[in-house]
Parts: C-alpha cells; sequence; structure tokens
C-alpha cells in the first residue's frame, strides 16, 4: 500500500527525523491560512507519483495570496492521470546540499538493505546508472537490526560536510520506522542539509500489504488503489481482477497460469480484457469472478483456464456452473481443465452443459481469440 | 537445498485444520513418511494415525523428523517456522501466502544459521515423483506427474501443474518438482533448484518455470550456463501491463532487471531455450533431448 508524502512524513517525525512544518489543505483558502500560520511555504500536490517538480505540482509562495494562487493552480491539475486533491503547505529551507536515504526490502539478500548516497534529489536514478559507487548499500541481519554506529561505518569515507555523525543518526531511525511500520520501502528524497540542519523534504513509505492486518490504524490514512467498478467490486468479493482493453476474457486461477493465460492469448494475436484470477483461498469464489468477467462491456470470447493443484478443479467448476444457470452467458467460452479434480470437473462440465473442454491451454486461448475476431465483424 | 525422499521424516505443524488434514491424507498415500503433526491445543491425541505435539521441539525428541510442512495462517508463521528451525529441522516447506515480508526475513536469517532449507513461502510444494510430496500438489495425477527424467521448478503451483501435464502427454515425465514459491523474498531461490535437479539422480533435463520480477531467472542464468543437460525455460507475464512504480529503490537496485526481456536474453545467452508458450515444451524436450 502507498502512502502520500503528508501520510508518510508523520512516521519520521514519530521517528524523530526533523521534517518541516507542514498543513494539509484541499482548498485554496486553506493554503492561505496555512500560509499565516507558517510563513514562506512550498505548496506540493499530493498525488502517488513522482516528478511532481516537473509536472507543475510544486510551487513556492512568499505571501498567504501567492499561496492560494499556488493552491488554486495546483488543486484539479492532472498528474500521470492522477487528479490532485490535496496539497501539503510547507515551511520552506534553504537547502545546502541534499542526500538520498532509504530502507526497503532486499529479495537479493533476504532482508533489510539500507541505502544512502550524497548525490539526493531529483535526477538520483540517472546517477545511480551511472555510477554504481555513487549509492551505498547496506544490507542488514533483520534480527540484530541497524545502529547508528552502523551509519557511521556505512558512512565512512564520504565528504559529508562534517554531517556524518547526524546522518548515520537518521539512517538509525529511519531503520527503526521501517521496522515498525512494516515497510516494504521507506524513503528520503531529498534529505536536504538546510539553515535549520538535517530535514526530510519528502517521503516515500511503502507499506508491506501482507502486514497491513496489524497496522490497521495507520492503512487508514494510506492511499486505496485507484480501481475501476469491476475492479472494486473483485476487491470486495475478495478476487484479484484488473480490467484491461481487450476483448477475450480470462478467468483462471493462480496468478502464475493467469498471466500466462493472457500472454497466451496474446501470443495467438488477441487482447485479453481482464486479468481475474480466483487461486489460493478464493477458488470457491468462481461465480462471482465469472459475474464480473463476463460484466465488462464489449468482452466478446471468453477462455477459462483450470489448473487445480490447492484449488480443485471441481470446487471451481461448481462455482462456475451455478454463476452459469444465472447468468446463461450469451458469448462462446472455451474451456482447459487440468489438475486436482479435473475428470469430475470435466464430467460435470459435460454433464450440465454439455460441452467438452480443449485438448489443452493453447487450443483454448486460440479458439477464444478466433471467436472474439468472429464476433467484431 | 535438498530434494525430499521417500525416506525422511515429515512433521506437519497445523495437521488438525481442514487443509492440513486433506493433504496429509494425500500425502501419506503418497507414500511420504509423516510421523507426527504439531497444534498445541490437541497435543496429546492421534490424528490422521500419527501422533500430535504441542511444538515442533517437543515432537523433534518424541519422533524426529527431518522435513516440517506447514499449514499455518500468515501471522502464526514466523513463530512455527523457529519453532521447527531450533528443532533442528533440515527442510522446511511452507505454503503460506501474505506472510509480512519483515517476518520472513526473521526465520530465513535463523535457518541459515542453523542450517536449514527453506521451500516458500507462497509455494505448493514439491514432488519426488513416485516417492513422496510435501504440500498441496496433484502428485498422485497420473496424467501430471510420471516418473521420468525431467526435472522441474515453478514459482507457481498453477502454472508448474500445468507445464507437468504438458510434460507427461508429450510422452516424458519427471524426476522431481520443486515449487519454490511465488513471493519476492523466499527460502530457495531459482538457481538454487536448478542446482538441486542438475545434480538429482536420473534427470536429463529441466524446465524452469519463471515469473516476471526480481532478478532470480537471471541469476539462474549463470548457473544453467555450468550445465551440460538441456534446460528449458518459460517467464510468465511477458503481455502483462508494467506495474506502477513508487519511489527510487527499486530501480537503484535491480536496474534494468526483472523484465520479460531481460530474462529471455540472460537464459537464451546461457543456452537455455525460452518457451513463447507452455504447450511448446513436448516439442522442444524432444529437439534437446536429441542432440
Amino acid at each position: 500500500m502507498n502512502f502520500e508524502e503528508y501520510a508518510g512524513k508523520p512516521l519520521l517525525k514519530a521517528a524523530g527525523i526533523a521534517v518541516p512544518d507542514g498543513k494539509l489543505a484541499t482548498m485554496s483558502d486553506e493554503a492561505a491560512d496555512a500560509f499565516d500560520a507558517i510563513g514562506p511555504c512550498v505548496v506540493k500536490a499530493q498525488v502517488p507519483t513522482g516528478k511532481r517538480g516537473k509536472a507543475g505540482g510544486i510551487k513556492i509562495a512568499d505571501s498567504a495570496d501567492e499561496a492560494r494562487a499556488a493552491a488554486e493552480a495546483i488543486l484539479g491539475m492532472d498528474i500521470a492521470g492522477h487528479t490532485v486533491a490535496s496539497v501539503l503547505v510547507e515551511g520552506r529551507s534553504e537547502i545546502r546540499r541534499e542526500y538520498y536515504a532509504a530502507v526497503m526490502n532486499s529479495p537479493e539478500t533476504k532482508g533489510p538493505m539500507v541505502l544512502f548516497s550524497a548525490l539526493g534529489g531529483m535526477d538520483i536514478e540517472e546517477a545511480a546508472a551511472q555510477d554504481a559507487d555513487a549509492v551505498r548499500r547496506h544490507p542488514v541481519d533483520v534480527r540484530d537490526g541497524f545502529s547508528a554506529a552502523d551509519g557511521e561505518r556505512m558512512l565512512d569515507g564520504l565528504d559529508l560536510d562534517g554531517a556524518q555523525v547526524e546522518i548515520a543518526g537518521i539512517l538509525a531511525k529511519l531503520y527503526t520506522a521501517y521496522r515498525e511500520n512494516d515497510a516494504e520501502l521507506l524513503e528520503i528524497n531529498p534529505l536536504a542539509m538546510t539553515h535549520k540542519g538535517l530535514m526530510a523534504l519528502d517521503c516515500k513509505f511503502v507499506m508491506d500489504d501482507s502486514a497491513i492486518k496489524r497496522h490497521q490504524e495507520l492503512a487508514a490514512t494510506g492511499t486505496p488503489e485507484r480501481l475501476t467498478g469491476l475492479e472494486l467490486r473483485g476487491e470486495g468479493a475478495g478476487i484479484k481482477y484488473i480490467e484491461l482493453d481487450g476483448d477475450v476474457g480470462v478467468l483462471a486461477n493462480g496468478a502464475g497460469l493467469t498471466m500466462t493465460t493472457m500472454d497466451v492469448v496474446r501470443h495467438h494475436g488477441g487482447r485479453p480484457a481482464n486479468f481475474c484470477e480466483i487461486g489460493g483461498a478464493a477458488y470457491t469464489k468462481a461465480q462471482a469472478a465469472l459475474e464480473m468477467v463476463l460484466d465488462k462491456p464489449g468482452v466478446k470470447s471468453l477462455v477459462v483456464n483450470f489448473c487445480g493443484a490447492f484449488a480443485r478443479c471441481e470446487v471451481m467448476m461448481e462455482g462456475l456452473l451455478n454463476a452459469w444457470d444465472e447468468i446463461k452467458p450469451d458469448i462462446p467460452v472455451f474451456f482447459s481443465i487440468a489438475g486436482t479434480g479435473d475428470e469430475e470437473a470435466i464430467a460435470m462440465l459435460k454433464d450440465r452443459l454439455g460441452i467438452d473442454p480443449l485438448p489443452d491451454m493453447d487450443a483454448a486461448c486460440k479458439a477464444a481469440v478466433d471467436a472474439a475476431r468472429e464476433g467484431s465483424k | 537445498m535438498k530434494i525430499v525422499r521417500g525416506h525422511h521424516r515429515v512433521l506437519i505443524q497445523g495437521i488438525t485444520g481442514k487443509q492440513g488434514t486433506f493433504w496429509t491424507e494425500r500425502m501419506q498415500e503418497y507414500g511420504t513418511n509423516v510421523v507426527g503433526g504439531v497444534n498445541p491445543k490437541k497435543a496429546g491425541t492421534t490424528h490422521c494415525g500419527v501422533p500430535v505435539f504441542a511444538s515442533a521441539a517437543l515432537a523433534m525428541k518424541e519422533v524426529e523428523f527431518d522435513v516440517s510442512v506447514l499449514f499455518i495462517p500468515p501471522l502464526g508463521v514466523k513463530d512455527a517456522a523457529l519453532d521447527a528451525i531450533e528443532a533442528g529441522a533440515k527442510n522446511l516447506c511452507i505454503l503460506t501466502e501474505h506472510i509480512p515480508v519483515q517476518d520472513v526475513m526473521v526465520f530465513l536469517a535463523a535457518a541459515q544459521d542453523k542450517g536449514t532449507s527453506i521451500t516458500g513461502p507462497n509455494t505448493a510444494g514439491s514432488v519426488t515423483i513416485g516417492e513422496c510430496f510435501t504440500g498441496f500438489m496433484p502428485a498422485f495425477n497420473e496424467r501430471i506427474f510420471k516418473k521420468g527424467a525431467v526435472g522441474v521448478m515453478s514459482r507457481s503451483g498453477s502454472l508448474g501443474t500445468l507445464m507437468c501435464q504438458n510434460i507427461v502427454s508429450a510422452g516424458y515425465g519427471q524426476s522431481a518438482f520443486i515449487g519454490i514459491g511465488g513471493d519476492p523474498i523466499i527460502g530457495t531461490t531459482t538457481s538454487q533448484a536448478l542446482e538441486a535437479l542438475d545434480n538429482f539422480e536420473d534427470t536429463e533435463a529441466v524446465v524452469i518455470v519463471g515469473e516476471i520480477g526480481g532478478a532470480m531467472e537471471e541469476d539462474a542464468a549463470l548457473y544453467a550456463k555450468t550445465m551440460s543437460k538441456p534446460v528449458i525455460a518459460f517467464i510468465a507475464g511477458g503481455a502483462a501491463p508494467p506495474g506502477k512504480k513508487m519511489g527510487h529503490a527499486g530501480a537503484i537496485v535491480l536496474g534494468d532487471k526483472g523484465t520479460y526481456k531481460s530474462k529471455k536474453e540472460a537464459l537464451e545467452g546461457a543456452g537455455v531455450t525460452v518457451l513463447d508458450t507452455p504447450s511448446d515444451v513436448g516439442k522442444v524436450l524432444k529437439d534437446r533431448l536429441k542432440a
């Protein structure tokens, strides 16, 4: 789960990392009021995407009127497909130098990784791509943690204008905030040396979705994924559904198999209409899944690809056939069925609908692609 | 990692639950040597014909086990895994999906110290064909698993199952199947599973079922390059829409790795045949095993 800057910064503050005074505003008058409380400020669009500055979503203000005008200009702006609904009005600091600091989950080391660069700011990715040494990486044993002394060792030899010890302390605090909040990523860019000392001028926080249940209160301040109506329905029903722009409906079990079904539809020249998977604990939800896949406008054919392992084919088929009786699909549907419970599922399909599955998923995907093409004529 | 064999003694943590019971029975029918189970609330009883203990530590004292299979809900896995690791398990099979990643890091670090090998989390399990299986794979379905010479490893249970069925319907069979799990941070990596299959008896070719994301397939390409046996791969997600990226850290650490293109190039550069679709596996096996 992603958190916008205003929702991530309180975690840094709670860990003892300085952040500018700030107020969230959803109307331009609130931004003017915020100026009166804060003084010279930066007005920043709150959207879950980078490159806000380059899109014009960050403006400075030296009076209440300027703050109001800046908020007026930014609120409602579209940044990478996100409509700006709020701005963060923050005290402005004189920046002397910008650093980059982050703690993330590292699949490579199977533990946390602390990252630091003396080249913070907007072009950090380019700097890292050009020079591998521009970013220092420190793998952590999650059982030992990361202390300020570890930070000092990590920063050893860097020219940081004498701020080594202070930055090391901030890295240790950042690590604590990462651990306490089950972060996948907690990033400060820039960590700025200002006339008031070191401050976190931005914050990216991504929470591990699997840990949301032990941080309910904090998760309520996160940014919900932007979902279409059908995707919201999927979420409500506990089914992963992603709407796509094609016309071949896809219903399969397991993320890997569903992704592959989409690949094979494309391989045969078709365009998938959706990703919809009912694997794992959702395998009993075939009924709701079929309804959603068919409810997408413009779907011309459907491929149902079941390969039972933990999810049993006959259980998925039962749900699907129940839905079938209610919906009575009027588009061609092609089946591929294999794995745990396949014989039972195939017998049920034949018995109740008089349909035989195709010999394999390629045949089923190809038939669905051909049928969609036929349906478009 | 070591492939689980029929003589290994297997513990089931969470044996008394609905799924634990169903799959323990399937494992026993297939030949898995289940010696006990764990459920603190039902310690002292017998379930599926084996004794139930309060902890893995107690089970180790009473029945000694090599491998533990965990049917445990996400927030309970860390403690259960640490219990089994501390008890001296050689191998854990962790099936659970949605375990908080920082919990996973804790037990993976402990496992490394103790020399415990872990498959998963979020794996469907592994099959040593004709001998035993761990987890919830349809090992007993003869149209999917048949004794043969192809080693298979997969991040996805459903897709791995499909690949195995394609191998059997093409007239081949498998030596062993290793489900490594779909989570970004897992115990046994693609490369380690590839090595285990390469060294496993009677294996003449290996099929890798990978996915976009992470750098495990790229790393496995380095090992594949050292192999004399043919390696075939399918990477799922070539047509997936690109995910949203937040923050810079992922790009800084991963660079260009993780995409379909990067994986295909790395594998092909190592002499691996990358399949366009899983249905092509039989045809390619025929070519590569003949050569």
